[in-house]
């Protein structure tokens, strides 16, 4: 961001939520660059910006698709002839869509391939979608049909990738062809018109134009603008094509691969990067593949791998990816004869993601739960998550302090309050209290996907222990149980590799050695485990290879040599990357695709946005180049190649099977392949752009407790929520920590005056706040910072809450997640905390 | 790994204008000398250990400055090219999150029913938990779907799972989870 000619913030409150990392937009606005913040609020972040652009909170892909309406149709954009070589070689503009593709222009508001959801299995009722979309109407216009026979059953998997040859896609790279992707675009954003955009988000037409223009001149040969977000875009149920909405805009700017553009997500949490890349999450494995699923084509190892991979591109390496991590789990008993052990891994039946896992928990279908480090007692429809831990029949609890999560059965508001008494919930809870950043050997992935060591500078008071010393000891103790059993349901557990016990006693009995974990996840060969792997270009499909996550393969390359403890900054006024600070996956790049550096002849786009170029020989530069780096930038594609030999010397994105960046996708989302303008599930505003409310397969559990207000009088006000800089989430990281407690004691709701006048309200009054689910007390404060916003000719209130208090702590207060409801995302589950309906009275 | 305190400022004095006591410097004004013998004095005889920061995903390098094993000051580390030895008012606390009366030290539990905790030993606590464990999953694994597809799985088991967790700790528990069958496995990540 230190070489951003231009920032846009939206989404984030970056100076308070992220305040150091803050320290580098501020250092590039010193150097020069503009400063935009879109957002409901007038945050730190707004009062650094030269520009603040107000929008009401859920609006974003109206603002974003104004820009790009705005972008598209400008004369510098038509003009300069950088835009047009970025876009007709580096991104899909020119790729020509199937003639069955409908468009929201055409069905107001949704695509074509629209269905009632039939999907899901009888034992797993919980997948939430209120429809589906066939996708297959959205792909692109294909030339014949080049895939091979099946040829022989892997390993080597090889005939396998080359059966799944597609078609080769069709191309107009004067871009006038009538479905060609960019005129698709065009006129899928031809309503939004800043006057339109202005009407759906509230924000003057004028500083619609000005962002515009901000970015518009940001952009091009000689300068780059970043994007930076954070949950404000992703906690919605349309979050991911608000993303995908950036990207389309960024793509279009020629923004990606470049220093100083792309797109930041800031992401929330120490290791939030680590525990998504190697999944503690139902839906993947490994390296982002998808986990095994009985809704899929899934049945064996290679009806997974036709189902997944990908002939082109670089997943047509997944089998070696896939095989190397069935290695890592069950070692010498995963062999070629038995499709390395695939059948013992297990497969989901549907969504067990965070939200219907509680509903599923209130309806008495699950019977345990270990909570480590989380604190659903103050999460998402706070009442309906603990009427599920209430119907445990045991639930552990590992944290620093005796966070809500693990005293609901004596002090929960429905126990205080008499409905619930203490004596009738029949849920074994256990609390372990847990040992401390400091005091624990082990690595974080921090935001920019760098993994970064920590070093154990105590020991940890008392029965206080790691949470690695907790999943062992449980390991070790579940494998003796199972260690004799002959039933094929448990040969999964019975030969899962599991060695991490330290060579040298450590001081704390029992507790593994993380680096002997980090060497599984970064790999070995299978017949030597001393020889670590280099690099992901070493991996087999054959089982000589054993490798957790494919990404991070690279990053402990021989005994002694954890590169995550990497610790030397480049020197001062020098031009780099730090690439001997930490590891960043893949290969250590910094930024990704970062072969859009430079040109398709492979020079710097210009002298001052120099990042990788080709020298002659090979790809070089100040980052770690991530291409090919011996294939020079002139190499044709090979049509009938596979992986990389698909694509050309000028095809920088190369994990895309046609290896160029997407402005349309032609699958893979569950809600279209273009980003549109939906309302939040629950709004005060009729979608002014289609007549389609909201999105058509959004997710929402329907219960008598988790209601969603229709469009009326008594719920009219938009509410948001956030993140203070001295508070921490749930706040069992801050609530307890008598500085942080001092510092901000007590909820509250910001107000803007117009509506505190309205209703009677002033500043420190107690207000009662209600959704349909909940009603909590907080105090006001009426700030200038929150506004009234025009919307479609009326005005429409606007307030936010912080949510990081709960019954117990150094500080107390009443939990705003007992106001949120259990509605999300189609593509990730993700619930709507950030744009719902509410009511405020003086209490 | 433990740099000693002394050799560390010796080489964070060598950066020069990367570090925060080099910032000064670019002031105009030369503090160094003020500045390190200020550090000495609030560190004195102290162990440096690098860490980082476990609020935000920014990944604020720190120093934890340890006298006979116990932790007297958390400080950002100069040498870090993303925080240069700043911190936050959070990661200026990371101090208290080890420091703290508050903190919990014993295993607690609580039978069905009970109105009270009751002081357990951490061993017994990891044996019934693995009992319980097993028994959950042993009663509830579902083998086949009724067509026939092999699922090999339960969903009776919830494990749920912070952010703020080592990559170590994700990877073993994502394990031994899949290892076992259990396929609902979350994470802070997804919400």
């Amino acid at each position: 961001m230190e070489f951003s000619d231009c920032v846009v913030i939206e989404g984030s409150n970056m100076a308070e939520c992220h305040p150091v990392a803050f320290r580098w937009p501020m250092k590039a606005k010193a150097a020069g660059a503009k400063l935009v913040h879109v957002d409901p609020r007038f945050t730190r972040t707004s009062a650094m910006a030269d520009v603040h652009a107000p929008i009401r909170a859920g609006s974003d892909i109206a603002f974003l698709g104004g820009l790009i309406h705005y972008v598209i149709n400008s004369e510098r954009w038509n003009g300069d002839p950088f835009f047009r070589e970025y876009v007709v070689n580096y991104t899909n503009a020119a790729t020509i869509v199937g003639e069955e593709f409908q468009d929201t222009e055409e069905l107001d508001g949704v695509f074509s391939g629209l269905m009632r959801y039939t999907g899901g299995v009888e034992e797993w009722p919980f997948d939430g979608f209120l429809g589906r979309y066939d996708p297959s109407s959205w792909d692109y216009a294909r030339g014949p049909d080049r895939a091979a026979a099946p040829g022989r059953r892997g390993p080597p998997f090889d005939d396998l990738i080359r059966s799944l040859k597609r078609g080769q896609p069709l191309r107009d790279e004067t871009l006038q062809h009538p479905r060609c992707i960019f005129q698709i675009v065009k006129r899928h954003f031809s309503r939004y018109t800043p006057e339109m955009v202005s009407n759906v988000t509230g924000c003057p037409v004028d500083r619609i134009v000005e962002v515009a223009e901000t970015i518009l001149a940001n952009s091009g040969r000689e300068r780059t603008t970043a994007w930076a977000y954070a949950v404000g875009w992703t906690q919605h149920t349309y979050g991911p094509q608000m993303i995908g909405c950036c990207a389309l805009l960024q793509l279009l700017l020629g923004n990606f691969g470049r220093p100083g553009g792309g797109i930041m997500a800031l992401r929330g949490h120490a290791s939030i990067q680590g525990s998504t890349d190697i999944p503690t999450l139902y839906h993947s494995i490994h390296g982002y593949m998808p986990a095994p699923s009985a809704l899929k084509e899934h049945a064996t190892l290679s009806d997974y791998l036709r189902s997944e991979a990908s002939a082109e591109g670089y997943w047509a390496n997944m089998p070696k990816f896939l095989v190397s991590y069935l290695k890592s789990m069950y070692g010498d008993a995963a062999t070629p004869e038995n499709d390395f052990g695939y059948d013992w891994h297990p497969k989901i039946i549907g969504d067990h993601s965070h939200l219907p896992m509680f509903v599923a928990m209130a309806e008495g279908r699950v019977k345990g739960m270990l909570c480590i480090g989380q604190n659903p007692g103050t999460s998402l429809n706070a009442s309906v998550e603990r009427k599920g831990l209430r119907q445990l029949d045991w639930l552990v609890v590992k944290d620093n302090f005796l966070i809500e999560t693990a005293t609901f059965w004596h002090n929960a508001p429905e126990v205080e309050n008499g409905s619930v008494r203490t004596e009738d919930i029949q849920t074994e809870v256990f609390f372990f209290p847990s040992a401390q950043v400091a005091e624990i050997d082990g690595s974080f992935t921090n935001t920019q996907r760098m993994l970064q060591w920590h070093y154990k500078a105590a020991d940890p008071p008392g029965d206080c222990r790691s949470d690695p010393w907790f999943t062992h000891q449980l390991a070790l103790r579940l494998k003796a149980m199972y260690a004799d059993s002959e039933l094929p349901r448990d040969q999964g557990i019975r030969n899962l590799v599991w060695d991490y016990d330290p060579d040298e006693p450590h001081e704390i009995p029992g507790e593994p050695d993380p680096e002997k974990v980090l060497k599984e996840v970064g790999g070995y060969y299978t017949d030597d485990p001393d020889r670590h792997l280099g690099g992901f270009g070493e991996l087999r499909d054959d089982g000589s290879t054993t490798c957790a996550s494919w990404i991070y393969c690279g990053v402990f390359p021989e005994p002694g040599r954890n590169l995550s403890k990497n610790k030397e900054p480049d020197p001062p006024g020098t031009i780099g990357a730090h690439l001997n600070w930490g590891w960043a996956w893949p290969a250590n790049r910094r930024v990704l695709y970062n072969r859009a550096s430079a040109d398709p002849r492979g020079e710097p786009w210009s002298e001052r946005k120099r990042w990788v170029w080709w020298d002659g020989s090979r790809w070089t530069g100040y980052d770690t180049p991530d291409f090919a780096l011996q294939k020079p930038p002139t190499a044709p594609a090979d049509p009938n190649g596979i992986g990389l030999d698909a694509h050309s010397g000028a095809q920088p994105f190369i994990m895309k099977p046609d290896g160029v960046g997407w402005l349309y996708n032609p699958a893979g989302l569950e809600d279209g392949p273009l980003p549109t303008h939906y309302e939040p599930a629950e709004s005060p505003v009729a979608n002014p752009l289609y007549s389609q409310q909201n999105s058509p397969v959004l997710k929402y559990w329907r219960r008598d407790d988790n209601r969603l207000a229709e469009m009326s009088e008594e719920y009219p006000i938009i509410i948001t929520t956030y993140r203070l800089t001295e508070h921490y989430l749930a706040g069992a990281m801050s609530r307890w920590n008598p500085w942080l407690s001092e510092l901000m004691p007590e909820l509250f709701i910001e107000m803007s005056p117009e509506l505190a006048a309205e209703k009677d309200i002033g500043n420190t009054d107690w207000v009662r706040i209600s959704t349909p689910r909940g009603s909590i007390r907080a105090k006001a404060l009426v700030t200038r910072r929150m506004r009234a916003f025009q919307i479609d000719g009326r005005i429409v209130h606007h307030v936010g809450m912080p949510w990081h208090w709960g019954w117990e702590g150094v500080v107390t207060g009443d939990v705003v997640n007992e106001m949120t409801a259990l509605v999300g995302d189609p593509n990730v589950s993700i619930h709507e905390g950030k744009a719902f309906v509410c009511n405020v009275e003086k209490a | 790994m433990v740099v000693s305190r002394r050799d560390f400022l010796r080489s964070s004095l060598g950066l020069g204008t990367g570090t925060a006591l080099g910032s000064l410097v670019g002031l105009g004004t030369d503090l160094t000398p003020a500045m390190a013998r200020a550090q000495e004095l609030r560190i004195r005889n102290a162990q440096a250990t690098p860490s980082v920061c476990p609020y935000c995903s920014v990944g604020c390098a720190t120093l934890v400055h340890t006298v006979d094993g116990e932790i007297v000051n958390i400080e950002g580390d100069p040498r870090s090219p993303h925080n240069e030895g700043t911190l936050c008012p959070k990661g200026a606390a990371i101090y208290q999150l080890h420091q703290n009366p508050n903190r919990m030290t014993q295993v607690l539990h609580r039978a069905p029913g009970a109105t009270e905790w009751e002081v357990w030993d951490l061993e017994r606590a990891m044996d019934r938990v693995a009992e319980l464990v097993k028994e959950t999953r042993d009663e509830t694994f579902l083998e086949q779907l009724p067509d026939g597809t092999r699922v090999n799985q339960t969903t009776a088991i919830f494990a749920l799972g912070g952010a703020t967790l080592d990559n170590e700790w994700n990877h073993m528990q994502q394990k031994l989870m899949r290892g076992l069958g259990v396929v609902p496995i979350e994470n802070q990540a997804r919400i």
